[in-house]
C-alpha cells in the first residue's frame, strides 16, 4: 500500500510535557483519515507536526514525495477557526487566493488566473455567491467552507484539516461531508481532526485513534473497535457502527 | 498674511514637506500594527528610543567634540534601541514566566527612564555640549527643527517603507491576516516577521521629530483606527491612513509653526483626534450614528 504520510518516532513537546510521544503513523495515499481521540491527545499537534509548523524534538515525518520540515505548499492546509480576526478588512474572495500565494514569488501579486481558481474553489463549496463579502458578515459554517476553499486553491493533492466540523450545524456538516468525499473520489488525501464518534464510520476510510501515543492506526472497520476506543479515551465506550 | 509667507518661506516649506512624508508613513505602516493588535508596541519603541537619541547625540559629540542633532545621527541610535526594546522584551518572555505586556512594560520604564536621566545629565553637565540646546524637543516633537538634511533622511525612509511595502505586499497581508496558515503553506514566516517588525519600528521612529517621544503612538494608530471605519479591504485602508496621517502632520505642523508657544506635536494629536473621532461617529456601517440609525429603523 502507498502512503501519503508517515511518521516515525514522532515525538513534540511544549515545555516539559510531551504532547506526542514516539508516534508511528502511517496514513494511506486517497481515502479519508479521522484522528480521534480525547482533548489535549495531541490531535492538532500530529497535524502541525506533519506541516512542520511546531518543532519536533525527535523523530521524523515523511510526505509521499520527501519530508517536510518547513510546510508545504503541496499540503492544504484547514486550522480551527480560533486564532483569525475576523473583522481583518478583506473579502471571502481576497482570503481564498490567499491559498494561492505560496505559489506567488515574493513579489508577485495574485492575478487573472489566481482570481479564477479562487471563484471556482468558492463555487465547489457553494460560497461563490458571498465573493465580495467581507469575511466578518459570515456564519461559522460559511467560514469553515471559506477556509476549505482556501485550501482548494492550493491544488494540493493531501489536505489537513483541524476539526472542520466543530461549530457547524448539521445541514452544513452534512454538505461539507459530500464536498471532502467528492474531493477524495477525484483521487486526493483527507486527514481530519475530528471529535464525534457517532460519525466516524460513516465518514472516514481510516482512522488514527491516539492519546499522546499511538493507540490504533488503520481502515476503520479493523481498528475502531470498542477496545480500541476505551484504551483511548480510558473510559468504556461502546462506539456506533451505523451503516454507511 | 502669515499664511501666504509661510507657503512661500522657504524653512516653511520643508518643515511642511517633512511632516507630510513623516505621517503618510505612519499612517501607512500603523495599519499593520493595527491589525496585529500591537498598538501598544509603538507606545514601548518610541520611548525606548529616546536612549537612542540621547545616546547617539552624546556618542556623536564624543567622536566629534560637537553636538549634532542631524537625524542622519539620531535616527539610527533611535532604531536601534527601538528594535532592542523588542528584542529584549522577547528575550525576556521566552525565557521567563514574564507574559508579554508586562515585559514590554518593563522595557518602556527601563529605556525611558534611562533616556531620561541622560538627557537631563547632557543638559546640565559642565563644560555645556555645544548643540544640546533642543534636545528635549524629542519629548512632544519639534517640527520647526526639521532641516533639509533631515528632509533627505525622512524622504529616505519613506522611500525604504513604502517601496518594501508595495514589493511585499501580499506576504505582509498574509502575515498579518494568518500566520499559522502562512507557516503551513512553507512560507518563511520569520523574515517576514523581521522585516515587518523593523518597517514597524521605522514607522515609530520616523514620528519622533514631529510628535515626540510621549505622543508618537497617536500618529502610529489614529490614522489607521481612522481608515478602518471607512473601508473594508487592506489596500485602501492603508491608503487612506497615509493620507490622513499626512494631512493631519502636515496641518499640525503648519498650526504650530504660525501660533507662538504652541508645541507641535499636540497640535497634531488634537488634529487626528478630530479625524478619529468624526470617523468614529459618521463612517457608513462602521460609524457609531449609522449603526444607531440602522437599529432604529429596524
Amino acid at each position: 500500500m502507498d502512503f501519503a504520510i508517515q511518521t516515525r518516532q514522532l515525538t513534540v513537546a511544549y515545555g516539559a510535557e510531551p504532547a506526542l510521544w514516539s508516534v508511528d503513523v502511517d496514513i494511506p495515499l486517497l481515502g479519508m483519515t479521522g484522528i480521534i481521540g480525547p482533548n489535549g491527545a495531541g490531535k492538532s499537534t500530529l497535524l502541525k507536526a506533519i506541516l512542520g509548523t511546531v518543532p519536533t524534538l525527535s523523530g521524523r515525518v515523511e510526505l509521499g514525495a520527501g519530508d517536510s520540515s518547513h510546510g508545504s505548499s503541496e499540503i492544504g492546509y484547514v486550522p480551527q477557526r480560533t486564532g483569525v480576526d475576523w473583522d481583518f478588512p478583506t473579502s471571502v474572495l481576497d482570503l481564498v487566493m490567499m491559498g494561492t500565494y505560496g505559489r506567488l514569488k515574493w513579489f508577485q501579486r495574485p492575478g487573472k488566473n489566481e482570481r479564477a481558481a479562487s471563484m471556482e474553489a468558492l463555487r465547489q463549496v457553494q460560497m461563490d455567491e458571498f465573493a465580495n463579502r467581507q469575511i466578518g458578515e459570515l456564519s461559522v459554517g460559511q467560514q469553515k467552507r471559506v477556509f476549505i476553499a482556501r485550501a482548494f486553491v492550493q491544488q494540493a493533492s493531501i489536505y489537513l484539516m483541524d476539526e472542520p466540523f466543530a461549530g457547524v450545524d448539521a445541514k452544513t456538516e452534512k454538505m461539507l461531508v459530500e464536498i471532502l468525499h467528492r474531493l477524495r473520489d477525484q483521487g486526493n488525501t483527507i486527514v481530519m481532526v475530528h471529535h464525534d464518534l457517532t460519525t466516524v464510520t460513516r465518514y472516514f476510510d481510516h482512522v488514527v485513534l491516539l492519546n499522546r501515543t499511538l493507540v490504533a492506526c488503520g481502515s476503520t472497520s479493523e481498528v475502531f473497535t470498542s477496545e480500541n476506543i476505551e484504551r483511548a479515551y480510558g473510559v468504556p465506550c461502546k462506539p456506533t457502527l451505523d451503516s454507511p | 498674511m502669515m499664511w501666504d509667507g509661510l507657503f512661500t518661506d522657504y524653512t516653511a516649506r520643508v518643515v511642511i514637506a517633512g511632516s507630510a512624508m513623516i505621517g503618510a508613513v505612519s499612517g501607512a505602516l500603523g495599519c499593520f500594527a493595527y491589525l496585529r493588535r500591537q498598538s501598544l508596541i509603538g507606545d514601548v519603541v518610541s520611548h525606548a528610543s529616546l536612549l537612542g537619541i540621547v545616546l547617539a547625540f552624546w556618542i556623536g559629540y564624543l567622536v566629534s567634540g560637537e553636538g549634532n542633532k542631524s537625524l542622519w545621527i539620531l535616527v539610527p541610535g533611535a532604531i536601534a534601541a527601538g528594535v532592542g526594546s523588542l528584542l529584549l522584551t522577547k528575550l525576556i518572555t521566552g525565557r521567563t514566566r514574564i507574559k508579554e505586556d508586562a515585559g514590554l512594560g518593563l522595557m518602556l520604564a527601563v529605556f525611558f527612564g534611562t533616556g531620561m536621566m541622560l538627557l537631563r545629565w547632557l543638559q546640565r553637565s559642565r563644560p555645556p555640549i555645544p548643540g544640546r540646546a533642543g534636545l528635549e524637543d524629542y519629548l512632544f516633537g519639534m517640527a520647526a527643527a526639521i532641516t533639509q538634511d533631515d528632509l533627505w533622511m525622512i524622504a529616505l525612509l519613506a522611500v525604504v517603507s513604502f517601496a518594501a511595502l508595495i514589493l511585499c505586499w501580499s506576504r505582509l497581508k498574509i502575515l498579518t491576516f494568518d500566520p499559522v496558515y502562512m507557516a503551513g503553506i512553507g512560507l518563511p514566516v520569520r523574515r517576514l516577521e523581521a522585516l515587518m517588525l523593523c518597517l514597524l519600528v521605522v514607522g515609530i521612529v520616523i514620528g519622533l521629530q514631529i510628535v515626540g517621544v510621549v505622543l508618537t503612538v497617536a500618529l502610529l494608530i489614529a490614522p489607521a483606527s481612522a481608515a478602518r471605519q471607512w473601508t473594508r479591504h487592506l489596500g485602501p485602508m492603508v491608503t487612506l491612513g497615509a493620507a490622513i496621517g499626512s494631512i493631519s502632520a502636515a496641518s499640525g505642523a503648519l498650526v504650530s509653526a504660525t501660533f507662538d508657544h504652541l508645541p507641535t506635536g499636540p497640535c497634531i494629536v488634537v488634529i487626528l483626534n478630530a479625524v478619529f473621532v468624526v470617523s468614529l461617529l459618521f463612517a457608513p456601517r462602521r460609524g457609531l450614528l449609522y449603526r444607531r440609525k440602522k437599529r432604529f429603523v429596524n
